[in-house]
């Protein structure tokens, strides 16, 4: 039996992973999948909490799981989109550094 | 007759007003007299009818139409008070005020603004009528506002002129002083007894006998002060002089027969308050006394013949003064009385005779119209004995009145101050008769002085016009004329007055029987207005002497401006300084410009509209505006538009907010 702690260690070492991914790439690719990264240490900790909480209450816990599909569901979506516009962006700017692409400030 | 309905009484004019005022530049001139003259019209037939039906009247009637102010106990209603004295004013008022009416018709014919003319005048009497039927201060107040309103209106007529539209300034500010006294008069009634109306205070000041000067001088000393603004008493005469910038008419129903003289109706309503306060009615004859002399010196000097007439009716007012403040109210109701009369038509052939000139003021440039239009001069000339005090006129009835009450009163200063008003009356005789042989005697000196003129490029000609048919006398297209019926009808009327008003109020002494004050002695005869003993000798001594010197001051005139014209010249030059001081009003203008305007324009300009308005309160909300935007600024720095600066900024606050609930920051944080 693994102890949780050992689940949320690495998923907080995933999330930070993704954290400072984010923060660092330019490449707007590369962001994205640092999203996806962060997305998943979450979704880590839902499942490793979800297990935790069945053994502690003795009966089967499937809420965090249910959270995990919808994250997925949402991830799923998102990754549609997003591509989508990352084509849409390299196509109009030729570019695919976030840096360069800061039409929206004041 | 307990219903009188006297507040149709101003309610007709201001009818007219409206009507005039809203409709009256799309309508005819007919129309448009027609509505002013039955506002006008209306007033006079229900105040005569009120005099009809005097026997059935049970006076004082105070007619109440509703409550208009009402907090805690304190309470003022829209009411109207008819008593004697009440009447002789609306008597005068419509009276005078419909004989205006008619002459304007004539006398404005051609001018633009007709229609708004008219709706002025009629909202004018409104005013006036409001003032004079008023039961308590603040309705009085309402009316003295109004006048001043009407009157800035209609002496800034011509407002396309500079000097009409700053004679009309000057007259709205110096009353605003006045009526400040007025109002702290007012206040200190709220605050002594509790009420505004005129029965109410005066009532509870005869159930005192103890309440002696203190508090009443002091009311009495503010409300001399709006008297003085109101009615051109020295210090705050300077704008009435100015006002003859506004048309003739004017001149004649608002600064000098009815608005001025509110100021000594007001003196006379309250005379309860004054005669328990002998300091205060010191003053108001000192007042009266010294403006009656100034004025008169001054007008002495003058060439423009309106001024002549402004100047002669501050001093008169002095005269009404001197008679209030020696007690003798009637005295100085009757003078108010009589000046209307003498003193409308003074300036209503004043006006025929500019009218007859095609604008011409200048009485140097006048001479010889006897002949051209005898109808001016004959009324005129009542005019002018009536004012100068030659028995058996108006004028000279009730001036010696005052002189005589000034002469016997309990004054300690009584006999200089009758001494004064004696000299003052032979000024008046002689600037009178000055007025009378420049413009109507000798050969006419206008050909002259138009040729002189326009050598000068006509630049004298337009310094010295009324804006009245300035073009039609720089072309000299008509020649000298006689006004017309509708304006020498008034004058004929008023030149009647002048000669047999004083009848009613002939005195005792000379064998008349006084019937005005004896009339008036409901209002007057309690408290120390009750004329002091005389002697009917002393009387007929008195009168003697005023006559003589009415003469006498008609005599030198006759010296210098008839028999010998080229005397006053020579007399002007051997006495340069005092005619200068005289000729230049004694520099008071300037000196008020100096002591008062300026540094009033200096603070307004510099401190109130530089410092506090600019600086502070403009500076104030500029830099609540520029904080905001500049702190906006900074903040806006932060929207780069780069997505990892916004990721970095949320991972920080996001660190920082685990780091807070790790540490057991959150619960004090917000909870608290």
């Amino acid at each position: 039996m693994v102890p949780i702690a050992y689940y949320l260690v690495l998923s907080a070492i995933l999330f930070s992973i993704g954290v400072a991914a984010f923060l660092i790439k330019r490449n707007i690719i590369t962001v994205f999948m640092s999203i996806e990264l962060m997305l998943n240490a979450v979704n880590l900790t839902f499942v490793a909490f979800t297990r935790h909480w069945s053994q502690v209450t003795g009966h089967l816990q499937v809420n965090g799981q249910i959270f995990v599909f919808f994250v997925m569901v949402v991830a799923a979506a998102e990754a549609a989109v997003g591509l989508a516009i990352i084509i849409a962006v390299f196509r109009a700017r030729n570019t695919l550094s976030v840096d360069q692409i800061d039409l929206m400030k004041r | 007759m307990t219903d009188l309905h006297l507040w149709l009484i101003p309610l007709v004019p201001f009818a007219g007003f409206l009507v005039n005022g809203l409709l009256g530049r799309k309508a005819p001139k007919p129309v448009v007299s027609a509505v002013a003259l039955i506002g006008a019209l209306i007033p006079m037939l229900q105040v005569s009818a009120l005099v009809w039906n005097y026997h059935a009247l049970t006076l004082p009637h105070v007619e109440t139409l509703g409550a208009w102010i009402a907090a805690g106990a304190f309470h003022a209603d829209f009411s109207f008070l008819l008593d004697q004295l009440t009447l002789v004013m609306l008597c005068v008022v419509t009276g005078v005020g419909f004989l205006i009416h008619v002459y304007s018709v004539g006398y404005m014919a051609e001018e633009e603004g007709y229609w708004r003319f008219f709706a002025y005048m009629n909202l004018f009497l409104f005013f006036m009528l409001t003032l004079v039927l008023a039961e308590n201060f603040l309705l009085m107040f309402v009316g003295w506002e109004g006048v001043g309103l009407a009157s800035y209106l209609l002496i800034g007529f011509y407002y396309t002129k500079d000097s009409a539209a700053n004679a009309g300034k000057k007259a709205f500010i110096v009353n605003r002083i006045g009526d400040v006294g007025f109002l702290l008069a007012m206040f200190l009634l709220i605050a002594h007894f509790g009420t505004l109306s005129f029965g109410q205070v005066f009532a509870k000041i005869a159930a005192d006998p103890t309440l002696q000067g203190g508090v009443l001088t002091v009311i009495a000393l503010f409300l001399v002060l709006g008297a003085t603004g109101k009615s051109a008493q020295i210090p705050l005469y300077v704008w009435l002089p100015d006002a003859m910038e506004g048309p003739t008419p004017v001149s004649a129903l608002i600064h000098a027969a009815t608005m001025v003289t509110a100021g000594v109706y007001m003196i006379a309503r309250t005379h309860v308050i004054f005669d328990r306060s002998p300091l205060a009615l010191s003053v108001v004859a000192i007042i009266g006394c010294a403006t009656a002399f100034f004025a008169a010196t001054i007008g002495m000097a003058q060439t423009d013949i309106k001024r002549v007439l402004a100047y002669s009716t501050v001093s008169q007012l002095g005269y009404m003064f001197l008679g209030c403040g020696v007690a003798a109210y009637t005295a100085g109701i009757f003078h108010l009385v009589t000046h209307a009369f003498f003193k409308a038509l003074l300036f209503l052939a004043a006006g025929s005779v500019i009218h007859a000139l095609s604008g011409e003021q200048d009485m140097r440039v006048m001479g010889g119209l006897r002949k051209k239009i005898p109808v001016t001069f004959w009324t005129m000339t009542a005019a002018v004995f009536a004012i100068s005090g030659f028995p058996p006129l108006a004028g000279f009835v009730s001036k010696d009145e005052i002189l005589y009450q000034a002469f016997v009163s309990s004054n300690p200063a009584g006999k200089i101050l009758w001494a004064v008003g004696l000299f003052t009356a032979g000024l008046t005789s002689f600037y009178m008769f000055r007025l009378w042989y420049l413009t109507f005697f000798r050969e006419s000196r206008l050909e002259q002085a138009h040729v002189h003129d326009r050598e000068d490029h006509g630049a004298a000609v337009h310094a010295r016009k009324d804006s009245k048919i300035t073009v039609e006398a720089e072309h000299h297209a008509h020649p000298v004329h006689e006004s017309p019926g509708v304006m020498l009808i008034p004058l004929m009327i008023l030149a009647l007055l002048s000669v047999i008003g004083g009848w009613m109020g002939w005195p005792e002494g000379l064998g008349g029987s006084n019937w005005f004050a004896h009339w008036l002695n409901p209002i007057f005869a309690t408290g120390a207005s009750a004329s002091p003993a005389g002697s009917k000798s002393l009387e007929l001594a008195l009168a003697s002497i005023s006559t003589l010197i009415a003469v006498l001051g008609w005599f030198i005139a006759h010296l210098m401006y008839f028999a010998k014209p080229e005397l006053p010249a020579r007399l002007a030059h051997q006495v340069r300084a005092i005619y200068a001081l005289v000729k230049n009003k004694y520099w008071v203008d300037e000196i008020y410009g100096a002591l008062i305007v300026t540094p009033v324009l200096f603070i307004a300009r510099y401190v109130l509209a530089a410092l506090i308005d600019r600086g502070v309160i403009d500076g104030g909300s500029l830099a609540v505006g520029y904080s905001a935007q500049g702190f906006g600024a900074l903040v806006a720095r932060i929207q780069s538009g780069n997505i990892r600066s916004y990721a970095g900024w949320l991972a920080l606050f996001a660190a920082l907010l685990l780091a807070a609930s790790y540490f057991g920051w959150t619960a004090h944080f917000w909870v608290r």
